[in-house]
Formats: structure tokens, C-alpha cells, sequence
């Protein structure tokens, strides 16, 4: 082994006790059932049981309205944080960035406060209103980088070739801000379709998610059904995550963060 | 000729920063016309085009076409199209798209679309690569998809952002043949953009000389390379011997210490005027009894057609001379110019000339910096006219030992020394003589020594 390669060693390390041991033990886990046995049990367990199976459909629901939510907001703020006629200074953009530094609890700590201080009632809009908060910048960024990167040149050429600012808009920008697109989906819809502590403070436990369900289980010492929960999740974001590469093509992914 | 005219632009001016970058453009374009603007990188051509498409807006002036004024509209509503330097083919759409672009945004009917496009691609010989991905073509591919995809919308104007300056030489040489082939073809009007005088002279009806924000001349490809109106145009078209000389009388002209006759009538008695003559219009003989003037070969280069030569004459002038025969280095040889070869140009300035105030008895400011000047009786502040002899100029290597620094900008051979165009920080431009070799963008520091300062009260100041 050469000198550079042994560098990798630790990650190397690193990445075995953290990301790859553990995702083992869930998959050893998934398939015991409490004798300590291989069975499919668990994972039959959970699409008999309606309320889980819901639980899982309403958090996917929560997952895309916020994203959309997200979207719908986010691309139009990185457009106008892009162009250089319209804002002029990096300030705007880090103030936008900024919520990132704070720590997800204390924001939705603070966001639970606003509430209650204007006596707004806890509940599913008081959920998506924190998820699109705190997820917004994941949105904003990858999208802005992209189109910070765009030639203008493909904008000017729509434009003389006749298209007004709607046509050069929807047939121009838009495609090729794709990868920013793709990837700020990413980056919003995995962790809103996990989250639990969110849930749990905005909603007073009201609404419940899939990433509280497998939360409970784990606490209450269902190990195996908890991994198997898991890895139902786990393939979830997977298949998503393909999706997006495959919509992506080998297209130029400039300025995508994954 | 008045009806014919299919784009008129009209006293354009137009700043960047409080740089002026085209200073009062005036030109009339006539239908079917080919027409380059030339000039070097900076010269504001570019900055020209994208006002004529609507990118960029003058700060004064008109654009009309076809007796309508289009200055306020923008470029989506202009019957011109543009194909850009860098091709900005659209990297998500393959060829067919890319090419049906404009015309799907007219809602035109898909089978006239699908025949539209196919015969643009046809036309520039790209037909079997309709579904290909832009980015898996050639530069030289992607040119002809981007001049399909302007073409294919029937524009009154077509124009081109320097086209061919990615393509390597022969590819060049191809593409230019067959944008003329097409515009002969078509009848649209081409307006193109370069800095390769070669490609304007090949192309052209008529070519546009610009320089410094300026128009220097207009004219067919003949008219600007015999007969340039100044020494710009000379230098920048083709190999040219610049000289300067002087108008004895009419038909008179004296330079390199000798009077030859030529052609130029009008310019009066005694006059300095600047003369080119190009490299193959002076004839070379061994009999130097019968030439005009005589002259000591320096060297010699072949050049596969002609061979290449530099003469020094008696009184020390060099000439470049190009000639199917060669002549031995160090062999005397005579030299003589026809009339009709020589071209007389009026000298644009023969000295330098500011604006200046006074500082103090002793102090002038001009050009942003303060000189030394022989004791003056005028007061402080008063408004002076402020002239210096081009040869009275310094350049120094150590820029701190001058007055300011600037930046050789220009440089023009005139046979026995060199005439600079030094740039200041605020695009002023100061003029020099000198014997020493500078290059382009050199830094210099300029000194003027207190005597060669000749000023002058401005007019119709108190």
C-alpha cells in the first residue's frame, strides 16, 4: 500500500463503525424475530398493521407538501438572490443561509414560543409551517448555485431567438436549473420524511410521524420491529434518491450539492 | 439608394464606467449588404452588435430598421437573429430543438416546423445529426447548428459575434467560404464582427474599421487596403510602410529624403501629411541609376510566394518590401514607387495638445499629474492650452521616476523610429517618438523635461 492511499485509513475506519456497522445491525435486526431466529415477521408485522401503514402515508404526504412548499418558495428566492441587477450585496444571501447556524431545536423551541405567544394553536399547519422554516435554506441554496452559474449567454440566446421573459423563464432557466432543483428536493424531502422531534414540539404529539413510530418502538424495546421500520424508510429515501439521479440524466449537474 | 438602406444607426454613443466606448457612431447598411465591423479587442464592435440587438442599450442615439425606430425594443420583438461567439447552443435540448427553438415560440404548425428545420440543418449540412446532443458535437458542428438555428427564422439581419474565432485555421477557412456561399444564397443581410482582418477582406461588401469607440473608415475591401484613411487603418489592414512626409505642392510628396511625384492634390504647400505604401507596391532593381531612390539590403526571408525584405535607405529609413525576386543582403539596390502606389494621408495631429491648469509659476497640471514648467507670469488656476512635441515625450523603465505611469498602447513603425500611444489610468492618451523598442501593454513612466512645455492661454478665458 502506498503512502497517499493510507491516508484513507481512518475514514476508512471511520465509515466501517459508523455508517456501515450499523446498517448491518438493522438488517440483522429486521429480519429476527425475538427468539433471535431469521423470519420475514417483522416487515409482515408492519404492513398488517393499518395505523403504522398510515402513519407512513401521512408522513410522506407532510414530506412532499413541505418540499413543494419549500420549492415553491425557495426558486423564486434563489432567482432573485441570483441576479446581479436585482441584489447586489451577499448579505441577503447569507441572511438567508443563517438559519443553518442555529441548532434545529432551539428553532423550533423559539418557533413553539412565537406561537403560543400569538396564541396560535398547535397542530398540522403549525407542523408544516416549522418544517418549510427549517428546511427553506436546503432549498435555496443548491437551486441558487445553479443558476449563480447559468451563462447568461443560453438567456440571451432565447431572447433572440423571440422568447419573452415568461417563454425564456419556463423553456431556459428552469431546465437548466434542473440539478439545483433535484437536488434541493433531496435535501429537504429525506430529512422532513424522518423527523421526529419537530413533530413531537410543534404538535404538542398531537400528529405523529413514521420517525416518531420507529422512535417509540426503539424505546420500548422492540428492537427488531424499530430496524425493521428502519429499513422500510432506508429503501424509501433510496428509491427516491434514484429517481432523482435517473430525472438528473448526464445532464451537467454544475452546481447540484449531491 | 435612400430606399434600399435596411438599418440606419444614428449617433450612438454609449459609456461603461465613465469609459467611452463607442463615441458617436453614424452607419447605413443596405439590404443584402455583408457587412464587417473590424477592429481590434476593446474597439467597441462588440458593445455595437449587442445595441443592434437589443442586449445592450445606447445611452444616446437611434437604431431604425426598415424606417422604424427599434431603440426602445426589446430583443425579443427583433426580426434579427444572433449567433454568439460561444455557439450558446441550449445544452438540454438536442439538435432539433435547439434549431426549432424560435420557430416553436411561434406557434408555427409542427410539419412546417419538422420541414423548416430540416432544411436549415440541410443547408449547413448537418442533416443526420437531428438527434444528436449539442454537447457531443464538434466546434465546427456546433457553428453550423447555431447558424441554423438563427437562419431558420427568416431574420431581415443576421448577425455574427466573431463565429469563427474557436475554430481552428482550416476549419475557418471552410466556414468562411460557406458563409458567403449562403449569404449570396439567401439575401439576408449579415452584419459580422471580427478582429481578423483577413476574414473581413475575404468576406465583406463592405467593411467597417473601428477603433477606440470610433468609426475610422468605411469601405469596400479594395477601397480600405489602397487607400487607408489614416494610419491606423494602414497598419491594421495587411503590411504597410508608414512614413512620415511632407506635401511639397500638389502632386509633390517628399519623404525618406527624397521628392516622389504621386497623385494627391489638395492638401497645400508644406504640409505634413503621413504616406503608406505597400510592401509589394515598391519595385526593386540592380540598375540604380534608373531608380529613384537607392538602399542596402538587410535581410531577406522567404515566404513561398515572395520573398520578404528589409531595405535601409541613405538617410536610415527602413522599408519592408516584398518581391518574387531575391536580392543578396548587403547588395546595393535601387527602389522605385509609382505614383499611383502611394497613398497620402492627412497626419490626424503633429503635436500633443491639453488641457491644463496652472499650479503655481513654475507648475502645470495636465493629464492627471503635475510638471515643471519654465517660470510663467500667469496666475494659479488659469485654464492653459498645453502642446508638446512628440519626440520632447520620455519613457522611462522606472515608472516611478516619471510624472505618471501609463501603458503603450498602440504602436505604429515609421520607418526610422517608432510612434507610441501611451494610455493613462484615466484613457487619456499621450503620443511619443522614440527610437526604443517598447512592447504593447509595456508600463512606462512619462517625463517631459520643463523647456519642451509650451503653453499657450486657452481662448476665451478670463
Amino acid at each position: 500500500m502506498n503512502r497517499r492511499s493510507s491516508w484513507a485509513i481512518p475514514y476508512f475506519i471511520f465509515m466501517l463503525i459508523f455508517v456501515v456497522l450499523p446498517l448491518v445491525m438493522i438488517m440483522l435486526y429486521a429480519f429476527k424475530d425475538s427468539n433471535g431466529s431469521f423470519s420475514f415477521s417483522n416487515i409482515a408485522t408492519f404492513f398488517q398493521q393499518k395505523e403504522a401503514v398510515n402513519t407512513l402515508i401521512y408522513s410522506i404526504e407532510i414530506a412532499i407538501i413541505t418540499t413543494l412548499l419549500c420549492l415553491v418558495i425557495g426558486y423564486p428566492a434563489a432567482y432573485i438572490l441570483s441576479r446581479k441587477d436585482l441584489n447586489r450585496s451577499a448579505v441577503t444571501i447569507v441572511l438567508f443561509i443563517m438559519p443553518m447556524w442555529i441548532n434545529i431545536l432551539v428553532r423550533t423551541l423559539a418557533t413553539v414560543a412565537l406561537f403560543d405567544f400569538g396564541k396560535i394553536p398547535l397542530g398540522e399547519g403549525a407542523l408544516i409551517f416549522g418544517m418549510v422554516y427549517n428546511f427553506l435554506p436546503y432549498m435555496v441554496y443548491p437551486i441558487y448555485n445553479t443558476l449563480n452559474k447559468l451563462d447568461n449567454s443560453y438567456v440571451e440566446a432565447a431572447q433572440d431567438l423571440g422568447a419573452n421573459p415568461i417563454q425564456q423563464f419556463v423553456r431556459v432557466i428552469i431546465p437548466l436549473s434542473k440539478p439545483g432543483i433535484s437536488s434541493g428536493v433531496l435535501m429537504v424531502f429525506m430529512p422532513t420524511i424522518s423527523t421526529f422531534a419537530i413533530s413531537e414540539l410543534l404538535t404538542m404529539n398531537k400528529v405523529k410521524l413514521f420517525g416518531t413510530t420507529i422512535q417509540e418502538n426503539i424505546n420500548n424495546g422492540l428492537w427488531n420491529y424499530g430496524s425493521a421500520l428502519s429499513l422500510i424508510m432506508l429503501v424509501l429515501i433510496g428509491v427516491t434518491t434514484l429517481l432523482s439521479y435517473s430525472g438528473k440524466g448526464d445532464e451537467q449537474s454544475a452546481g447540484g450539492l449531491l | 439608394m435612400k430606399e434600399n438602406c435596411i438599418i440606419k444607426i444614428e449617433n450612438i454613443c454609449k459609456n461603461y464606467d465613465g469609459v467611452q466606448v463607442l463615441d458617436n457612431i453614424n452607419l447605413e447598411i443596405q439590404k443584402g449588404e455583408f457587412v464587417t465591423i473590424l477592429g481590434p479587442s476593446g474597439c467597441g464592435k462588440t458593445t455595437l452588435l449587442r445595441i443592434l440587438s437589443g442586449f445592450v442599450k445606447a445611452d444616446s442615439g437611434k437604431i431604425i430598421l426598415e424606417g422604424e425606430e427599434i431603440s426602445n425594443v426589446p430583443p425579443y420583438k427583433r426580426n434579427l437573429n444572433t449567433v454568439f461567439q460561444k455557439y450558446a447552443l441550449f445544452p438540454h435540448l438536442d439538435v432539433y430543438d435547439n434549431v426549432a427553438f424560435g420557430l416553436k415560440l411561434k406557434k408555427m404548425p409542427v410539419d412546417e416546423i419538422d420541414k423548416k428545420v430540416s432544411k436549415a440543418l440541410k443547408m449547413v449540412t448537418m442533416s443526420d445529426y437531428e438527434d444528436r446532443d449539442v454537447n457531443s458535437l464538434s466546434g465546427g458542428q456546433q457553428q453550423r447548428v447555431a447558424i441554423a438555428r438563427a437562419l431558420v427564422n427568416r431574420p431581415q439581419i443576421l448577425l455574427l459575434d466573431e463565429p469563427l474565432s474557436a475554430l481552428d485555421l482550416k476549419m475557418r477557412k471552410d466556414m468562411q467560404l460557406e458563409l458567403k456561399e449562403m449569404h449570396k444564397k439567401l439575401g439576408i443581410t449579415f452584419i459580422y464582427v471580427t478582429h481578423d482582418q483577413e476574414e473581413a477582406l475575404t468576406l465583406s461588401d463592405t467593411i467597417v474599421v473601428m477603433n477606440y469607440g470610433k468609426i475610422q473608415q468605411i469601405g469596400t475591401p479594395t477601397d480600405i487596403y489602397n487607400e487607408p484613411q489614416n494610419s491606423f487603418v494602414a497598419d491594421f489592414i495587411g503590411e504597410s510602410n508608414i512614413l512620415d512626409a511632407t506635401m511639397v505642392r500638389d502632386r509633390e510628396v517628399n519623404f525618406v529624403g527624397h521628392t516622389f511625384e504621386c497623385v494627391d492634390e489638395g492638401f497645400g504647400e508644406n504640409v505634413p501629411v503621413d504616406v503608406v505604401i505597400r510592401p509589394e507596391d515598391i519595385y526593386m532593381t540592380s540598375k540604380i541609376e534608373s531608380a529613384q531612390i537607392s538602399a542596402v539590403v538587410k535581410s531577406s526571408i522567404f515566404k513561398g510566394v515572395h520573398y520578404e525584405m528589409f531595405v535601409e535607405t541613405e538617410n536610415g529609413y527602413e522599408l519592408m518590401i516584398q518581391d518574387y525576386n531575391s536580392f543578396e543582403i548587403g547588395s546595393e539596390v535601387g527602389l522605385i514607387i509609382k505614383p499611383c502606389d502611394i497613398q497620402v494621408m492627412r497626419k490626424e495631429r503633429t503635436c500633443n495638445e491639453f488641457e491644463g491648469e496652472i499650479v503655481d509659476s513654475t507648475t502645470v497640471e495636465f493629464l492627471g499629474a503635475e510638471f515643471e514648467i519654465a517660470e510663467t507670469d500667469l496666475e494659479p488656476g488659469t485654464k492653459v492650452r498645453v502642446e508638446i512635441d512628440f519626440d520632447k515625450v520620455d519613457l522611462l523603465d522606472d515608472k516611478d521616476d516619471g510624472a505618471f505611469t501609463g501603458v503603450v498602447n498602440f504602436i505604429l513603425y515609421k520607418g526610422n523610429h517608432y510612434h507610441l500611444t501611451i494610455i493613462n489610468e484615466d484613457r487619456e492618451c499621450i503620443y511619443a517618438n522614440t527610437n526604443d523598442v517598447w512592447d504593447k501593454s509595456d508600463m512606462v513612466g512619462v517625463k517631459i523635461l520643463p523647456q519642451d512645455i509650451r503653453i499657450f492661454k486657452a481662448e476665451g478665458d478670463e
